[in-house]
């Protein structure tokens, strides 16, 4: 085993699975989807050799019901899928949020609606991600925009999800997903793993969703002597169903305000030349790289142009967003479907900046050359 | 002291008694399994802190949270699938599946098909009352021909499933069906259904006296439990082989007792025994 870090040449697919290895992933089930698939075929081989699991599963809704399964038993779990999957993956992310039970969920986007376009590239699923479950609920959406990130934040998925106890989705183009960048790849056991909280102390008064200073629970593993019960109910801190008015009140506050009380750890962020910008382009993924080579171009003509990336795409980093955007008059936002991201946007700068949408919904990435149009064109110094 | 409990067996130690008075309708079945399902357990020394009970949506998946264990009451259809990670990840607990006619065979029955054929060491008990009752009485996969549901208010014209002819078909190592009157033959049946490394299968012959019984005029549930008495053999009566039920997808005249035990190998340890030897052939 190498004892220091390796450069890899890996596709973002493959950076995925890889990062969950290095995160102390351990069950993976999966169904195959395209453009998603080599995360299931990379971790059939990684699991076995980890000492973990892997099983296909037969059907994407199953996969992730196994995967909450492991993570009940107590195991470090993840599922991938694309469109049509992360659809019929919905009503189980609702279940891990509502009952609070740690898994990771990779999304490859492409092309929809339905069977759409299975091989091209889209953001279409920006607003499924945050929205796609019934109810009021919680989710982590990270969005990384390069292999190496992919890794990262894959590995930062599992600590997110293990220490608040809920599903974070790791969202990702198709382009990022089959491009191949060098990964460095931290030595074996050099990535710092991180662990849910397990209950300790007595059995008799373990309440299973105590309200707690940090607002999540320590969780009980099964064959501890803690028998606790775990249902998608809504549920009282004994873990029994509640239709109590209050009850149902504190419960859902609690668990809607895990997101509230952990935002600095959850946010992340890459903002570039924003401090004297006028115009700052908004984007995630793929389009996010196009629109850092437009930035760069617009800078070279003299147009104050900056980058506001989240990285962390739900919740989103709205100080930072507006922080970042405090000189701006223009934002752009580019993105590859009809306008997802934009709505947020606009919802964020409430009308006291200009807000203009590139929204490309023909199963191609956005081009920079596309973006410096719109910066010259909406730029005061051209 | 308890008739049925001559032996030590006290359904008390093995439920959670802080949630009684249960929800369950006077005279229905579902009880009774729950006792069988307890009593088995009992009798095979199963410490209460390394079973696993995973349920489902419905009557059927409302009954695990009375048992004291690790319960996980789940999405609708889908304990299987949490089952099988479960069982996977936690090969050292015992895991049951209590599921019901509708959540296995209609919106469960994919993941019913592939538990079986998986074979991974699993016990589930499927409680068929012919109905949805818990949404009010809609027919279900098992709602015999011309019976009145709220979605057959002229009398059901579907062919019924014979969920024990699907289960042996899709490769279940271990299918069995008991009525709930012999509550002792169900508490062997599930005993043995346990015991046995593989997945097992065992419907329940359950009833649904206050939505399905009265509105198909089937009497109380005394006179439910006697009608199905009367229409099921033990399969010791007859021939167990290939032709697993002698008159398939017929709801009457179905027999009960152990129908297929087979020794295919069990999922979980054959996948850990592969693993370890790639495992080993790496280090070579």
């Amino acid at each position: 085993m190498p004892s220091q870090s390796t450069a890899r040449d890996l596709q973002g697919n493959q950076a995925c699975a890889l990062g969950a290895v290095a995160a102390g992933c351990r069950f993976y089930a999966g169904y195959p989807i395209t453009p998603s698939s080599e995360i299931a075929e990379t971790m059939s081989v990684e699991m076995p050799r980890a000492g973990g699991v892997f099983v296909q599963m037969e059907d994407e809704i199953a996969s992730l019901g196994a995967v909450l399964g492991a993570s009940m038993g107590g195991a470090k779990a993840m599922t991938a899928t694309s469109g049509p999957g992360f659809s019929l993956k919905q009503e189980h992310i609702g279940y891990g949020a509502g009952a609070e039970i740690p898994c990771v969920i990779v999304n490859v986007m492409r092309g929809g609606p339905s069977t759409g376009l299975p091989t091209r590239p889209s953001q279409g699923d920006i607003m499924q991600s945050r929205w796609g479950t019934h109810g009021d609920h919680s989710v982590i959406v990270l969005a990384p925009a390069s292999v190496p990130e992919i890794f990262s934040e894959t590995i930062r998925a599992f600590a997110l999800s293990e220490r608040l106890r809920l599903p974070v989705i790791v969202l990702y183009d198709e382009v990022i997903g089959h491009l191949v960048e060098t990964v460095e790849i931290p030595a074996p056991g050099t990535v710092e793993v991180a662990d849910r909280k397990w209950a300790t102390g007595a059995a008799e008064s373990f309440q299973p969703y105590a309200v707690t200073d940090d607002l999540v629970p320590p969780m009980a593993r099964p064959g501890d002597g803690y028998r606790t019960h775990t249902t998608g109910l809504t549920h009282l801190e004994s873990g029994f169903p509640t239709q109590e008015p209050e009850c149902v009140e504190r419960i859902t506050r609690r668990i809607s305000g895990k997101l509230v009380h952990h935002r600095e750890l959850i946010e992340s962020y890459e903002a570039a030349g924003c401090e004297d910008a006028e115009i700052v382009v908004c984007a995630i993924g793929i389009s996010a790289r196009a629109a850092r080579r437009a930035v760069n171009a617009a800078r070279a003509q003299g147009i104050k142009a900056g980058l506001f990336r989240p990285i962390t795409l739900w919740p989103f980093p709205e100080s930072a967003f507006k922080s970042a955007t405090a000189s701006a008059r223009t934002i752009i936002v580019a993105e590859l479907n009809a306008g997802q991201l934009v709505l947020e946007i606009e919802r964020l700068c409430g009308g006291a900046r200009q807000v203009e949408s590139i929204a490309r919904v023909d199963g191609e990435p956005i081009e920079p050359a596309e973006i410096e149009a719109k910066i010259r064109e909406l730029s005061s110094h051209g | 002291m308890d008739e049925i409990s001559a032996d030590s067996f006290n359904i008390r130690d093995y439920l959670r008694l802080e949630l009684f008075p249960h929800f369950l309708c006077p005279g229905c079945g579902h009880g009774i399994a729950l006792r069988a399902l307890l009593w088995a357990i009992h009798e095979l020394g199963i410490d209460k802190n390394d079973l696993a009970i995973v349920s489902g949506i419905g009557c059927s998946g409302r009954t695990g949270a009375y048992i004291d264990a690790n319960t996980f009451h789940v999405t609708h259809g889908r304990p299987l699938a949490f089952a099988t990670g479960l069982a996977l990840a936690r090969p050292d607990l015992e895991v049951v599946v209590i599921t019901g006619d509708g959540d296995c065979l209609a919106i469960g029955g994919n993941h019913l098909i592939h538990a079986c054929r998986r074979n991974l060491n699993l016990t589930c008990m499927m409680l068929n009352n012919e109905v949805y009752g818990m949404t009010g009485g809609q027919a279900s996969p098992t709602t015999s021909a011309t019976r009145y549901t709220t979605t057959t208010q002229s009398g059901s014209i579907e062919p019924v499933f014979d969920a024990c002819a699907l289960a042996a078909a899709a490769g279940a190592g271990f299918v069995g069906r008991e009525v709930t009157i012999q509550t002792p033959a169900l508490k062997n049946l599930l005993r043995d259904a346990i015991a046995h490394k593989g997945f097992s299968f065992v419907e329940v012959l359950s009833d649904c006296t206050e939505i399905f019984g009265r509105k198909n005029d089937l009497g109380e549930s005394p006179e439910m439990i006697m009608t199905q008495k009367s229409t099921m053999r033990p399969a010791s009566y007859g021939v167990v082989g290939g032709n697993i039920v002698d008159e398939p997808f017929r709801a009457t005249n179905l027999k009960t007792g152990i129908l297929t035990r087979t020794d295919r190998p069990e999922y979980g340890a054959a996948y850990r025994a592969h693993a370890a030897g790639i495992r080993a052939a790496r280090k070579s």
